[in-house]
């Protein structure tokens, strides 16, 4: 064999054996093409809760009870439920039919193993856990949960959005140790998850699932029959923005989730593109705090800082079009049930800086850096960081501004030593509107001291002001709980808002049905 | 010949020992944590030191290390702490796309940077030359993301040529291969069709001003036997190291061109790795380039032999 021919030959089996991508071309099927708001890892919405996994996995499984766009917890995988009185007592009855995509049929031990894991991990569920007496399956189809102390609010843990998310798996999936991620992706909802066509980092695709039988009411939300109009959902993670637009003005892909502000006007321009609102629960820009070190530690230096603060510059700096954010003077999502602005006079106004200064020096601080860490690789991080070191430095504080990337800051965040030794004093991150309609789902707003999020804020008013949200009985009650929560949060500074700001999607003209969620919303979607 | 080669290749032994220690070093002493970016933004640390406990990060250095040695011994790369994918598939998942992009732009850059340099020395001096030296001077300083975003714009958006982005595996037919392939190999190829211009010329115009060229024109041969029969043989030999020095920047522009144009390859699976935390795939793919990167140099020292036969090994 001649040199060349051996060259020819070798290269061909080379190219021939190599393992390739399999996203499949899926002529003749439905294909809705989407990107996601971020690079999807894993599949386990229990043991993360990571939004992109949390959106994913809302194709894959299913749900006891689903949430409408009033919030309001609708039956979903339950067929009927009944409480008792004095709500220690809950009976659920499954719908008849319900299938795992092995279809094998969903039972009570499934859902008795899927909610024991997710109470690990959830707030609520943790609440649930530790009143818990029993949870027994009366028959295949029917769950018995007994509590030694009522909780009212059942139907909303087990149907609320908010990760992690009380999806129900098969019994031996649900009993991975809810810190670790499961390795078998089997659900009951709408779609498949295709694992051999998963490629991380590039493309996860979603096949109809033959065996789902929709509910009969209209879909809203995660509630009523979701319908999927597709064979075929191919979730594709393009890592470039700009990129991404291009591919949606060529047609290329169908709906981007979350496109760039600098972007939408190119988007807007385009006469096959659609842009609108998202979320309409939108986010809440977080100044994190640490609460264990001085100057911090002291609540004069917070109120300092808050005083001080203008969300206007923040949001500006976050999101620039001013259709999208509005001033914040409250912990909570404007527009919801509970919403209060009780105690958030501080954040309102013009800013004080003298005053900040004074109070600053009231509190003894005598111009030691402050550690500000900024994830410089994410947009609203960065333009947070990057005012914070402003409005420290006009209020007289030494700013230590570390530039580093999320990876990064997630794991600086977690350390509870002095900034001087590794530690930190600030960070910014912000909250889904969705998590911030009440205590519940809010675990940044939490003041459990070491067991609260990061910055490990401790008050005891606060905590006591979370236990009587759980108490309360109706809604009435639950507004005024919320509050009085605001007022006290206010004036011990949990945290501080940086502002309230909603963020685009986009889609081609000739896909219909998106809607505004803050989660996509796929059921209903159709394309032409 | 064959005694080298063995030597040669026994020597990558210790190099891509060395290589795994220091990037399983890099990776234990670098900020960044898995465990955080797996619970999410809701997680508290509590979570947080749970999942970091269940994945074993909190175990001693050394025995991280030992483990990860015998199970790559053994052939294992290990698993993706994130996929639970074996990183082995996720490399072969990457192999193909990369491998792809970076062929064609090598085949691309030769079949232009050398006929562009061997006419720039043949025309020393001329509008020729000049023009050839611009554009390789605009090739090596505008950046490959420029390019590429250009290349998009014109070829893709407006003229519709060429998709914006993607990858069709070769599988699925040459045409669709290609026709992904084309723009992200011209906005790569650009700084290497430079480099290799520039070293075709001006090793060419040192080989032009030898004695022997001189005797063959003076013999009457014709230009183009002087320059392709004579002159570029012998001109080859720095060529081909640039080719192989090359390689290196084919790598580090493949991350950039494959995020532009949003291809599946080895590029991307490294950088979000980076990004995630995610230790196995980033040891798996680092340890693979630097194999790739040895055995490209041992390519590129045997290469010498068929150019120049009075190298000997």
């Amino acid at each position: 064999m001649k040199r060349r021919e051996l060259l020819a030959t070798g290269t061909a089996a080379a190219v021939g054996s190599l393992a390739m991508p399999r996203l499949s071309a899926a002529q003749g099927a439905r294909v809705l093409r989407f990107v996601p708001q971020a690079n999807l890892s894993s599949l386990d919405a229990i043991a993360g809760t990571q939004y992109v996994v949390r959106n994913a996995s809302l194709l894959v499984w299913d749900t006891l009870f689903g949430v409408d766009s009033n919030l309001v917890p609708k039956l979903q995988m339950a067929e009927a439920y009944e409480a008792s009185e004095d709500y220690k007592t809950w009976t659920i009855r499954l719908r008849p039919g319900l299938k795992f995509h092995d279809n094998e049929p969903v039972l009570s031990r499934d859902v008795i193993a899927s909610l024991n894991r997710w109470m690990v991990r959830d707030t609520m569920g943790q609440r649930i856990k530790a009143s818990l007496d029993a949870m027994e399956a009366l028959d295949d189809r029917t769950v018995r949960i007994r509590l030694n102390k009522p909780f009212p609010k059942m139907l909303f843990a087990l149907g609320k959005s908010n990760a992690p998310v009380a999806e129900i798996m098969p019994e031996r999936i649900a009993k991975t140790d809810p810190f670790q991620l499961i390795k078998e992706f089997v659900g009951s909802g709408p779609m498949v998850f295709k694992r051999d066509e998963w490629v991380p980092g590039s493309a996860a695709v979603f096949e109809k699932f033959a065996g789902y039988d929709p509910r009969p009411e209209v879909a809203d939300w995660l509630s009523g029959g979701k319908r999927v109009m597709f064979d075929r959902i191919e979730w594709l993670i393009l890592p470039d923005d700009a990129t991404k637009a291009a591919a949606l003005q060529n047609g290329e892909i169908d709906w981007w989730e979350n496109p760039v502000p600098d972007l939408v006007p190119l988007l807007k321009r385009n006469r096959n593109v659609n842009v609108d609102i998202a979320d309409p629960l939108g986010n809440i820009g977080s100044f994190r705090i640490n609460h264990l070190h001085p100057p911090f530690n002291d609540p004069r230096v917070r109120r300092a800082v808050m005083m001080a603060l203008s969300q206007e510059d923040y949001m500006r700096a976050v999101v620039g079009d001013d259709a999208l954010w509005k001033p914040l003077p409250s912990y909570f999502t404007p527009g919801t049930p509970s919403y209060s602005e009780a105690g958030g006079e501080l954040l309102t106004g013009p800013r004080r800086y003298d005053e900040a200064k004074k109070l600053l020096a009231e509190a003894g601080y005598k111009g030691e850096p402050i550690v500000l860490c900024v994830a410089t690789d994410v947009q609203i991080t960065k333009a947070q960081g990057d005012v914070t070191a402003d409005l420290l430095q006009k209020i007289g504080m030494k700013v230590d501004y570390q530039a580093l990337d999320w990876g990064t800051v997630g794991a600086r965040r977690a350390k509870k030593e002095p900034p001087s030794q590794g530690g930190w004093h600030i960070f910014h991150t912000w909250h889904a509107g969705a998590d911030c309609i009440n205590p519940a789902p809010y675990t940044a707003f939490d003041a459990g001291g070491d067991k609260a999020w990061f910055g490990w804020p401790k008050s005891d008013a606060v905590q006591a002001g979370i236990a009587a949200w759980y108490d309360a009985p109706d809604a009435a009650a639950e507004k005024a709980a919320v509050a009085d929560l605001n007022k006290t949060a206010m004036e011990f500074v949990t945290y501080i808002p940086t502002g309230f700001f909603l963020g685009y999607q986009a889609w081609r003209k000739n896909v219909s049905g998106v809607i505004k969620a803050p989660f996509p919303v796929f059921w209903g979607v159709q394309k032409t | 010949m064959l005694g080298y080669l063995a030597r040669r290749m026994l020597a990558t032994i210790p190099v891509m020992a060395i290589v795994a220690l220091f990037v399983f070093s890099l990776l234990y002493i670098a900020p960044g944590d898995p465990a955080a970016i797996i619970a999410g933004d809701q997680a508290t640390p509590a979570d947080v030191e749970r999942i970091r406990a269940g994945l074993g990060l909190d175990r001693p250095f050394l025995i991280r290390f030992g483990e990860w040695v015998w199970h790559v011994l053994n052939g294992d790369l290990g698993v993706s702490i994130f996929t639970n994918l074996p990183v082995t598939r996720m490399i072969q998942q990457r192999l193909e796309p990369t491998m792809s992009l970076m062929v064609l732009t090598l085949i691309l850059s030769i079949a232009i940077a050398v006929p562009m340099g061997v006419l720039a020395a043949w025309n020393q001096g001329t509008w020729i030359d000049r023009v050839i030296m611009v554009l390789a001077v605009f090739g090596f300083s505008v950046p490959v993301f420029v390019v590429g975003y250009i290349l998009a714009y014109v070829f893709a958006l407006e003229l519709d040529w060429f998709p914006v982005q993607g990858y069709t595996p070769l599988a699925r037919g040459f045409g669709p291969w290609l026709n992904n392939l084309v723009l992200p190999s011209v906005a790569l190829g650009g700084v290497y069709i430079a480099l290799i211009a520039r070293i075709t010329r001006a090793t060419m115009l040192e080989v032009l001003g030898q004695d022997y060229v001189r005797t063959a024109k003076a013999k009457g041969v014709g230009s183009r036997t002087i320059l392709f029969l004579h002159a570029l043989k012998n001109a080859a030999v720095p060529i081909v190291t640039v080719i192989g020095i090359g390689v290196a920047l084919l790598i580090g522009g493949a991350v950039v061109t494959e995020s532009v144009f949003a291809i599946p390859g080895l590029g991307r699976l490294v950088v979000d790795a980076i990004l995630r935390r995610d230790y196995p795939v980033i040891q798996g793919v680092v340890l693979l380039f630097s194999f790739v990167y040895v055995l490209v140099n041992l390519g590129v020292d045997l290469l010498y032999t068929v150019f120049d036969p009075r190298i000997r090994y």
